[in-house]
């Protein structure tokens, strides 16, 4: 068939072919960013955070005239006081292990600092210095956790220390996480090598180093440093203490259960409400809340999108097929077959569609410039661009099926009709 | 004639009610989608102190020095210890409070009830009224409770109910942190959105109410440690709160009230004159690099209106825009379609202006239908934010008139914008042509 008639066609109703192109094109640039970012949150969503997260839930709690945190006194008993929690814990029969814990991934509640391969650096030199979140910790942390220890050894009874919520002591032994390690020694051998942390002036060995651990944090904040998590065994005192529990398999409901009249029998000068004994997977909802509901919106947006745009289109096609209802009828009494009438659609639709493609191939790159510019977005690879004309162009040819139908129904004999 | 064309209108629309519910769905869905995120980011993006915002400033102090500073050039959003409450005594401004997060324990007066955690802040007296607090009991503290470390306290609203029934309890001691203070006030229920004084520690929305609020200097003594953010430069040399307190590390929200101009400019000098000072006892080795933001200015910094949420308003403007273009497309339809009816009309003596007033009414038929529809929708879209946003930010949208109305406004508004084109090509139809070709 040639395009040339039908392009002198087109011709004759410019308005509607520049009000569907357009329409094409503002879907396309749309959709394409929108599925985006539908894809950017789905795959941030389902990284993994490097724990066995079934089974697994944490205890938040804070003592009632506690004593101080600043004083080697206060410290010893709120030691003390950690201690006879964890024990009591640890000795319910629904409870595989336990481990004190300042944080979680995904919990956002980071403590932020640096490491070096050399003393004394100070948080301002950039370059020598490594971000990381640091996970204070004991040794049952990594059967708790469920964390893989890829090179090196897991920390021991006698590791773990304890210290005030705000001191700062040496810190003889850390394990690191691979990705610290990796850019900390790109050589590898990380384990039995010193680093030094927070500008500190005495080493910290790596013992360890875990296959993957995620930081608390999920902002864009910690963009650069997500999987850089070093391990510290060492318990923190203060007025507060969080617990990271691993259940027993299929005893997840009755530990959680058992946690708060637990703990209240131990000392019941504390408080523990509602948000106190959490599960992983609502501490997972939780931090990903934001980004599941953004996929959803966007997911909604592209649904009425396309529903609108491919309505729009049914609704000018048959508008067209009415007003060319007799000459429909003359090429068919000329001989043309039904499959030519249908066909003239199908192509005359994929011309209008395909400029209004092109259109918004720009746009779509235009819009997602925009996006990089204010909102924190990433480049749009080319491959969903591709993805997205395809998906307009199928559209058109879904929504034209039904007019240029009808159309090839149209009888010879209404050429011989007043229009 | 209006009843006329009402009439013409619905007939023409009852003619072919598959194209007709085509543009009242998109309008429908077009308008909905971009309300429902209005009303969220109307929430977000609203002004929290609106009769007052342009007199409150947030000063900033840099601290750390160039490398301290971030790629725009600017200090530290919060203040260390040592520079806060230096502003504090020299108190150049009108009103001014530090303020610091805190998070203590309560423990109720009835021993059967278990200890509660409540938010807080501690703040100078001055924050009372610099901020227009709202009291239902009692007030503020006075300038020489912050001096004296008097141990008093004002409460929320809310705990005010859990702690004593809801029943005027000035005079009456709280048990905060295992100390009692005497409660001097009972605030009315104040939550604003954004939390504008205390945006660092906050990150702007935040759906908890703050409980109770202390003498700053008294929190300090009583050594009740800050909860919000810390952050360092440098690892402090003394352990501890007071370690915290003597280092440079910053985790104190500061909030001054200028009225005037000249107030501004005032303060402006004041600030230079102290971080020259500072440079000159040798405590900054860099020229002063102060900030001095209203709070309009302060809260567009700090980046509080979540880009999410501005992403979503501009796709579902968009989505609005398709929706009109395709309307336009549909309406062009529609009305070409009456192509020798309206040949008829002209040719029987109807001028330009009657086609018009005609083809608008239909179009702004439509767009009432789709408003109407996209009210329902708005409803159910407002109704069900909470389940794509974050909580403390779609407890904010809200469903009130002023968004029902605007929904109906720019359902009609648009649709008749879009119908603008398609009556334009009506009204040139030409009667002979149309008349012939019958």
């Amino acid at each position: 068939m040639k395009l040339h008639p039908m392009i002198a066609a087109l011709r004759k109703h410019k308005a509607g072919v520049v009000l569907i192109a357009l329409q094409i094109a503002l879907t396309l640039a749309i959709v394409c960013n929108a599925i985006f970012i539908i894809g950017q949150r789905i795959d941030r969503v389902n990284r993994p955070t490097g724990l066995d997260e079934s089974n697994l839930f944490l205890v938040t709690q804070q003592w009632v005239g506690a004593p101080s945190a600043d004083t080697a006194d206060g410290v010893a008993k709120l030691d003390a006081m950690q201690k006879e929690d964890l024990a009591a814990l640890r000795n319910l029969p629904s409870v595989a292990s336990v481990a004190p814990i300042n944080s979680l991934p995904l919990l956002n509640s980071t403590w932020a600092g640096s490491v070096s391969t050399k003393p004394d650096r100070k948080f301002s030199d950039k370059g020598d210095n490594v971000r990381t979140a640091y996970y204070f910790t004991d040794d049952q942390a990594m059967s708790t956790l469920g964390l893989k220890i890829v090179a090196g050894r897991a920390f021991n009874a006698g590791d773990v220390q304890h210290q005030g919520f705000r001191d700062n002591p040496p810190r003889p032994i850390v394990i690191v996480t691979k990705a610290l390690a990796d850019k900390l020694f790109p050589q590898g051998g990380a384990v039995g090598k010193a680093i030094y942390v927070d500008g500190s002036s005495s080493p910290s060995t790596i013992v360890g180093v875990v296959a993957r651990m995620q930081v608390p944090a999920t902002g864009t904040w910690v963009n650069g440093f997500t999987w850089n998590a070093t391990l510290v065994p060492s318990r923190l005192d203060a007025n507060f203490a969080r617990y990271a529990v691993r259940a027993k398999p299929g005893q997840m409901e009755a530990a959680m259960r058992a946690v708060a009249p637990t703990l209240y029998q131990v000392n019941p000068l504390r408080v523990l409400d509602d948000d106190s004994v959490k599960s992983f997977a609502d501490i997972r909802a939780h931090a990903y809340r934001a980004d599941v509901g953004m996929a959803v919106l966007m997911g909604v947006i592209c649904l009425i999108l396309l529903s609108v745009t491919a309505a729009g289109i049914v609704g000018l096609t048959s508008f067209w097929v009415g007003q060319r209802h007799k000459q429909i009828g003359v090429r068919r009494a000329l001989g043309a077959r039904k499959a030519d009438i249908l066909h003239y659609f199908q192509l005359e639709n994929l011309l209008i569609a395909g400029s209004g493609a092109v259109g918004g191939v720009l746009l779509a790159i235009g819009l997602n410039m925009l996006l990089m510019k204010h909102y924190e977005m990433d480049r749009l690879p080319i491959l969903y661009v591709l993805v997205g004309v395809a998906a307009v162009l199928l559209l058109g040819q879904g929504a034209v099926f039904v007019p240029a139908r009808r159309a090839s129904n149209v009888p010879p004999v209404a050429a011989t009709r007043v229009a | 004639m209006f009843a006329y064309y009402l009439d013409l209108a619905l007939r023409s629309l009852k003619r072919s009610p598959g194209l007709t519910a085509l543009m009242v769905l998109a309008i429908g869905f077009g308008v909905a989608a971009s309300m429902t995120s209005w009303s969220v980011f109307r929430a977000v993006s609203g002004d929290p102190i609106p009769w007052k915002s342009a007199s409150l400033f947030v000063p900033q102090i840099d601290n750390w020095g160039p490398n301290g500073r971030n790629p725009d050039g600017d200090p530290p959003n919060a203040m260390d210890y040592a520079d806060a409450t230096a502003l504090m005594r020299d108190h150049r401004a009108k009103l001014q409070s530090a303020m610091y997060q805190i998070s203590p324990s309560v423990v109720p007066a009835d021993a059967a009830k278990h200890p509660i955690n409540v938010s807080g802040e501690a703040v100078y007296s001055e924050f009372f009224p610099m901020l227009d607090v709202p009291f239902q009991y009692g007030s503020g503290w006075s300038a020489s409770d912050d001096e004296n470390r008097a141990q008093v306290v004002v409460i929320s609203d809310k705990l005010n109910q859990k702690l004593f029934g809801g029943a005027n309890s000035v005079g009456r001691n709280a048990s905060i942190e295992g100390r009692q203070y005497r409660v001097v006030g009972v605030l009315k229920d104040w939550n604003p959105q954004p939390r504008f004084y205390d945006v660092v520690n906050s990150g702007g929305f935040d759906s908890g109410v703050k409980d109770v609020f202390l003498p700053f200097l008294t929190a300090i003594q009583a050594n009740l440690q800050n909860d919000g953010n810390t952050n360092c430069n440098a690892v402090p040399k003394e352990p501890g709160f007071v370690g915290l307190q003597h280092s440079e590390c910053v985790w104190i929200a500061y909030m001054a009230e200028l009225d005037s101009a000249s107030a501004v400019t005032a303060y402006r000098d004041y600030l230079q004159g102290y971080a020259r000072a500072q440079q000159q006892a040798g405590r900054f080795g860099w020229a002063p690099n102060n900030r001095l933001r209203d709070l309009r200015a302060w809260l567009d910094n700090q980046h509080v209106v979540p880009s999410d949420t501005k992403v979503s308003l501009l796709v579902a403007l968009g989505l609005l825009l398709v929706c009109l273009v395709n309307t336009i497309g549909l309406l062009l339809a529609k009305f070409l379609r009456r192509s020798s009816e309206i040949g008829v009309r002209r040719a029987l003596g109807a001028p330009r202006k009657a086609i018009y007033l005609q083809f608008l009414t239909e179009a702004g038929m439509v767009g009432a239908a789709g408003g109407v529809l996209g009210l329902l929708l708005t409803c159910a879209g407002v109704a069900s934010v909470g389940w794509v946003m974050p909580k403390d930010i779609a407890d904010l949208a809200r469903l009130d008139v002023s968004l029902l109305v605007l929904t109906l406004l720019v359902a009609v508004v648009a649709t008749m914008l879009a119908g603008l084109y398609p009556t334009y090509r009506a009204s040139r139809v030409q009667p002979a042509w149309q008349l012939k070709s019958n």
